[in-house]
């Protein structure tokens, strides 16, 4: 069991490439931390420098009151789940459970307790004498697992693990992670660039971006309070809506909003009402496209009014389209003029370049 | 498969058994000579059915050798060649497999050019470089040795790269997997890389023993001893006979000696031959 402490970690590369500016994360004890960005942000990168995998070329990593920049791998008392599983093909299920524990000396009798006690758990104790090659993706998946449980460490580390399982699996995977780590509550960093998984997961949400912390803290508070237009954009999907409100149509609705340049509405806040709730945003809007999933409908907009681009961001959606969320399959059809609106309370005001929050 | 009818399926299958027939009948001749009576042969009036004497002419040639040219029992050739090709294959594997991985897992100074130098020498086989290998071997004094016969042919280039391109595709997941599960790099390529080329192994042994086995010239070159020769050079000595009439049956005996033990390696080895080939698991 251990704290995990990134201080003021940096990474270059020889070519020059900055891949990590500075960051700083402090993961408490028993925690479940998930760095979530896009791809090329960092967050992997960051993820192989605390497994000891990338040299650190500034700051420092921690892992329980030691720092450890310039430990081995193996030495760093960490196991590691990789994308691929890289489990060992030649060797069965027990044997890859077991050689980091016969790495390190252990007895043979020890070893074949904790890897029986890991399948189990993990179910997968008919499939001890198999191969990986004779397993299906979710039970590569499972060994993977088994492999760094066995070692009983004080740190897991994820790199993106359920990103080649299928949809369903996924989600079954992804429950099962959350319940284990709960269970044996060892410290985790878990990366992934899906934000659903980041939410579901995470004690601790770190969203990265160009190789910076762009916010970290719970991850619902950062769903209802991101600090920048870029977290806003990332978390949450269908992303949030964000306007320029140099239009004066929506300055005027709003009032007192401080030095406000860009105002964020995610979809599921807006109602299609006739009524301006005070302090609110009401919007006409002309119904483009319809996407039904069942339990709720998702209506594009356009505003036409408002061509103004705002800095372009991912997921966002191109100038002037507006995305509302509204539950149910009842919905209006396409090319009809609707108005929606957003009580006050869920307005997200940031400033012109979209890297402060401004609450007002 | 187009499914041919009557007529043409026929000719087909008879153009087929003509290539089986030119590629095995001297195989046969072989055989069936090498159990006849010598002077039938010399008379020009060989049978095409196998003689009488297979018992008497393969005991001759493994445990006497022909009377006249050489007075080396073929049984003595083999354990030569043998000995030869094993050396070669095995050293070879051992030697490329490792400079490989020194070549693919380390960054050390001068590793490209290293790889280089490695790869040019693809353009020098013996042959070519032939004289300078004698003098060094003489000076070695490793002529009619089979250090002499063996070490000048495992330096390789090929098996080197077939290795390296083998390494580039082993995923460098599982280099890191061992890293954390505390493997260093002994660990590493003891226990996840020599498994994980068995199959590449098997198939580079297979090609580098029929290449040892039938390496000629420079066994003819460095050994002079009877005891030291080699089974392809032995044939050869076997043929020219200066005032003797050539022993025929022992001749065409030793050359189906000589092709036993490449057959049996490529038959033992088939299935792990075939896979090294192909594979793709990893």
């Amino acid at each position: 069991m251990a704290n995990v402490t990134l201080r003021n970690v940096r990474k270059t590369y020889p070519g020059g490439f900055e891949a990590i500016k500075g960051v700083n994360v402090d993961v408490a004890d028993g925690q479940f931390c998930v760095l979530v960005g896009p791809s090329g942000c960092g967050k992997s990168t960051l993820l192989r420098m605390v497994a000891g995998l990338e040299t650190v070329s500034g700051g420092e990593i921690d892992i329980g009151g030691r720092v450890v920049n310039q430990v081995e791998p193996a030495d760093r008392d960490i196991a590691m789940v990789f994308q691929n599983y890289a489990l060992y093909p030649h060797m069965s299920v027990f044997n890859n459970m077991a050689y980091g524990l016969r790495n390190r000396g252990m007895k043979e009798a020890e070893v074949k307790t904790r890897v029986d006690e890991a399948a189990r758990v993990l179910e997968l104790t008919p499939m001890l004498e198999r191969k990986p090659r004779q397993l299906s993706g979710g039970q590569r998946q499972r060994v993977a697992m088994g492999r760094a449980i066995v070692r009983q460490p004080k740190v897991f580390l994820f790199d993106e693990p359920l990103s080649n399982l299928d949809a369903k699996l996924r989600i079954a995977m992804r429950v099962e992670i959350r319940k284990l780590q709960r269970r044996l509550s060892t410290t985790s960093i878990y990366v992934t660039h899906d934000q659903l998984e980041a939410m579901t997961l995470a004690d601790i949400l770190v969203v990265m971006n160009g190789g910076q912390v762009e916010q970290f803290g719970n991850p619902l508070a950062i769903y209802e309070k991101p600090a920048t237009t870029f977290v806003a954009s990332f978390i949450g999907a269908p992303p949030m809506n964000l306007m320029s409100m140099r239009a004066d149509e929506i300055k005027s609705q709003i009032g007192n909003s401080g030095d406000a340049g860009i105002l964020g509405i995610r979809p599921e806040d807006f109602v299609i009402t006739d009524q301006t709730p005070a302090g609110g945003v009401a919007l006409p809007l002309t119904v483009e496209a319809i996407e039904r999933v069942g339990a709720e409908t998702f209506i594009y907009g356009s505003r036409k009014q408002d061509e103004q681009r705002i800095a372009a961001n991912p997921g966002e959606l191109p100038p002037g389209e507006v995305i509302v969320r509204i539950p149910g399959s009842e919905a209006p059809p396409i090319g009809q003029k609707i108005r929606v609106a957003a009580v006050r309370a869920k307005l997200h005001l940031f400033s012109d370049d979209g890297r402060t929050r401004i609450e007002a | 498969m187009v499914e041919e009818e009557g007529f043409r399926r026929y000719v087909a299958h008879a153009i087929l058994w003509i290539g089986i027939a030119i590629v095995a009948f001297p195989v046969y001749i072989a055989i069936v000579a090498s159990t006849q009576d010598n002077a039938l042969i010399a008379n020009g009036q060989m049978s095409l059915l196998p003689g009488g004497h297979f018992f008497e002419v393969y005991y001759q040639t493994i445990f006497v050798g022909t009377s006249g040219s050489t007075r080396e029992p073929v049984g003595n050739m083999m354990l030569n060649s043998l000995v030869m090709a094993l050396l070669i294959a095995v050293g070879k594997i051992a030697i490329s497999i490792i400079s490989a991985y020194a070549i693919v897992y380390f960054r050390f100074p001068f590793r490209m050019p290293i790889f280089w130098i490695i790869f040019i020498t693809l353009m020098l086989p013996v042959e070519v470089r032939i004289y300078p290998t004698y003098k060094i071997v003489a000076d070695l004094h490793m002529l009619d040795s089979y250090a002499g016969l063996a070490l000048p042919l495992i330096a390789s280039a090929t098996a080197t790269l077939l290795f390296r391109q083998f390494f580039m595709t082993v995923p460098d997941e599982l280099l890191e997997a061992s890293r954390i599960d505390g493997a260093g790099p002994l660990r590493f390529f003891w226990d996840t890389l020599l498994p994980l080329s068995r199959t590449n192994m098997a198939a580079l042994f297979v090609i580098l023993f029929i290449l040892g086995w039938n390496q000629y010239l420079w066994p003819l070159l460095i050994t002079t001893r009877d005891d030291m020769q080699t089974i392809q050079v032995g044939i050869r000595k076997m043929i020219t006979t200066t005032d003797a009439l050539t022993e025929w049956p022992v001749v065409m005996a030793t050359a189906v000696l000589a092709m036993l033990p490449p057959v049996f390696v490529v038959v033992a080895m088939q299935r792990l031959f075939v896979r090294g080939l192909v594979e793709t698991e990893k």
